[in-house]
């Protein structure tokens, strides 16, 4: 069976969770291996969790000539690691860097390449949702190597061990691939609660908050919920626009999207139509967000909310 | 920059499973609007000999993209339309594009959006880069130039980041740089005499066997329109009953 490669997302050796989901998304396709490109400090750590999900390789790219170059030189060593063993697909989470290092990687094997997958099933053959969720599409590559990013939430992690075996891989990168670089970095601030794009719930807040953003924050807790909002709440400069939800913004696809004083235009759609069941609390029951759910509420969310929470935290006990 | 069909109209495919372009109403892409303003203010900044060209792949009705780029403020426009472009996917299009901005340039900054409003796909300013042989700065919210030095803010996926790069490069840019200009009335006037030129593939040297539909890398095998959300339970809050309503509708669907 010819090996799948899964990009492992990770900050600083921690594996994030959608990798997990691409590994059982290669088991459909072939051998799952993944590759790391990071601290060689962190490949032992890295290779057990990964093993653990079904990885029966990790080739293991150690990163300290090339952290803080940007995509470029992961395009580079993939394009290597695709050389050495001419896999079935490439596999990458859909994020910023995800897409772009697909995008570099195409070119570079002159092969096809489909982005913002929802499901990959054997072929491989993938789906993705356009259009602001009004069409689904099922598509191929048919040139070179499929390379295809997927999206967060797309597959369930599957907890069965991989034969696990760690192989380092020693890339050739290119001056030309070190040419723009990552001057400054600061990570999210923690905000203990889980990412917006991985999360299994998302609660927002749109114009509708008036800038007043702890109901949603308080029913978030509640459910063990990201905090998401609007593009209206981030230009009314309420929330960073880290937390956007839309086209420009984040795209999710949570089990359960609660969206609150968020009327419902075009681009937040995009952002999120493909969560599974979709619940909105707004005064103004014209709001085309009434279009979308499964559960709505006709009310204000300073009332609802509170109310809610409290209700629902008597219920957990 | 991308002309795209209107993202608030009725979108369709094709029977070929291509997106339809002449149904449904067609303008700039909103997201390239930003483009071509922060191409404007690094010009503004930067002083008089540097030039903005627009270019935009596309029929006919595209050239309406370019038209509004030139009435925004851009120098030149250019237009590149060629009958087996149709379909090209976004592979085929970065080719055309790096044809075209050879053929245009050199330039010492290449200016796209983060992505179209139609495929969103977000991939064509990394492949252009790659094409070109330039480093990327992309997804920028707040751009700093000085000199030859371009330095970006940018929200990555886990931190926010300080990118930066040394002309010449591909930089993207999002909606959180600022507001596009409107075209004002002299803006319009003035667009009218601004050489625009339409390029064929002929012109850029393109082998029209290695754009289209037909030799794209990937292929769409169908697209269902999805059928419309049976309507939810809608209801409307009474003394407190909407907060129960909603509690119970969240603890039968098991998310509490």
């Amino acid at each position: 069976m010819s090996e799948v490669l899964v990009l492992v997302d990770h900050v600083d050796g921690a594996v994030r969770k959608p990798t997990l989901e691409l590994l059982a998304i290669a088991k459909r396709l072939g051998e799952p291996s993944a590759v790391f490109i990071g601290d060689a400090g962190k490949t032992a750590e890295v290779a057990e969790k990964l093993k653990a999900y079904g990885a029966e390789k990790i080739y293991a790219v150690e990163d300290s000539q090339i952290k803080g170059y940007l995509v470029a030189p992961k395009a580079e060593a993939l394009q290597q690691l695709v050389a050495k063993t001419s896999p079935a697909a490439v596999l990458i989470v859909s994020s910023y860097e995800g897409k772009e290092i697909a995008g570099r990687l195409a070119i570079k094997l002159e092969s096809g390449l489909i982005t913002d997958a929802v499901d990959v099933q054997e072929g491989p053959v993938t789906t993705q949702s356009v259009f602001a969720g009004n069409f689904t599409v099922t598509a191929k590559v048919t040139k070179g190597t499929p390379i295809i990013t997927v999206k967060p939430n797309a597959a369930t992690p599957e907890e069965s061990a991989g034969a696990g075996t760690v192989e380092e891989f020693t890339a050739e990168i290119s001056d030309a691939a070190k040419t723009a670089q990552i001057v400054a970095s600061q990570p999210r601030k923690a905000t203990g609660r889980p990412e917006l794009t991985e999360a299994a719930i998302v609660v927002s807040g749109g114009r509708g908050t008036g800038g007043n953003f702890e109901p949603i924050e308080g029913l978030a807790d509640a459910l063990g919920a990201a905090v998401g909002a609007s593009r209206a709440a981030v230009d009314s400069g309420w929330m960073p626009h880290s937390f956007q939800v839309g086209q420009t913004g984040k795209t999710v696809s949570p089990q359960l999207y609660v969206a609150n004083g968020i009327s419902g235009a075009i681009q937040h759609r995009a952002g999120m139509q493909t969560s599974k069941t979709i619940v909105a609390v707004n005064k103004d029951d014209e709001a085309p967000i009434f279009e979308l759910v499964d559960f709505g509420v006709v009310g204000d969310l300073h009332t609802v909310l509170p109310a809610a929470t409290e209700e629902i935290n008597k219920r957990k006990g | 920059m991308k002309y795209v069909p209107d993202a608030t109209a009725d979108r369709q495919f094709e029977s070929d499973n291509t997106v339809d372009r002449v149904g449904v109403d067609g303008l700039l892409s909103e997201l390239d609007e930003y483009a071509v303003e922060q191409a404007l203010q690094i010009k503004e900044k930067a002083g008089d000999d540097t030039e903005v060209t627009a270019v935009c792949i596309g029929p006919e009705k595209a050239l309406d993209a370019v038209r509004k780029a030139l009435q925004m403020g851009a120098d030149k426009g250019i237009h590149v339309s060629d009958e087996a472009i149709a379909g090209s996917d976004a592979i085929a299009t970065s080719l055309v594009l790096a044809k075209a901005v050879e053929k245009a340039g050199p330039a010492d900054l290449i200016v796209c959006g983060m992505a179209s409003t139609d495929g969103g796909m977000s991939v064509v300013p990394a492949m252009l880069a790659e094409r070109l042989g330039l480093p990327q700065v992309t997804f920028a919210s707040v751009i700093e130039t000085q000199g030859d030095q371009v330095r970006i803010k940018r929200d990555g996926d886990t931190a926010t980041e300080v990118i930066g790069g040394t002309m010449p490069l591909v930089l993207s840019v999002t909606d959180q740089t600022g507001e596009a200009r409107y075209p004002s009335f002299k803006g319009i006037m003035a667009a009218k005499k601004k050489p625009l030129e339409t390029w064929s593939l002929a012109d850029l040297g393109v082998d029209a066997g290695d754009v289209g539909l037909s030799v794209a890398w990937t292929e769409v095998e169908e697209t269902t329109a999805r059928p419309p959300r049976t309507a939810g339970e809608i209801v409307t809050d009474e003394d407190g009953s909407g907060a129960t309503a909603l509690t119970e509708f969240l603890a039968a669907k098991k998310f509490i």
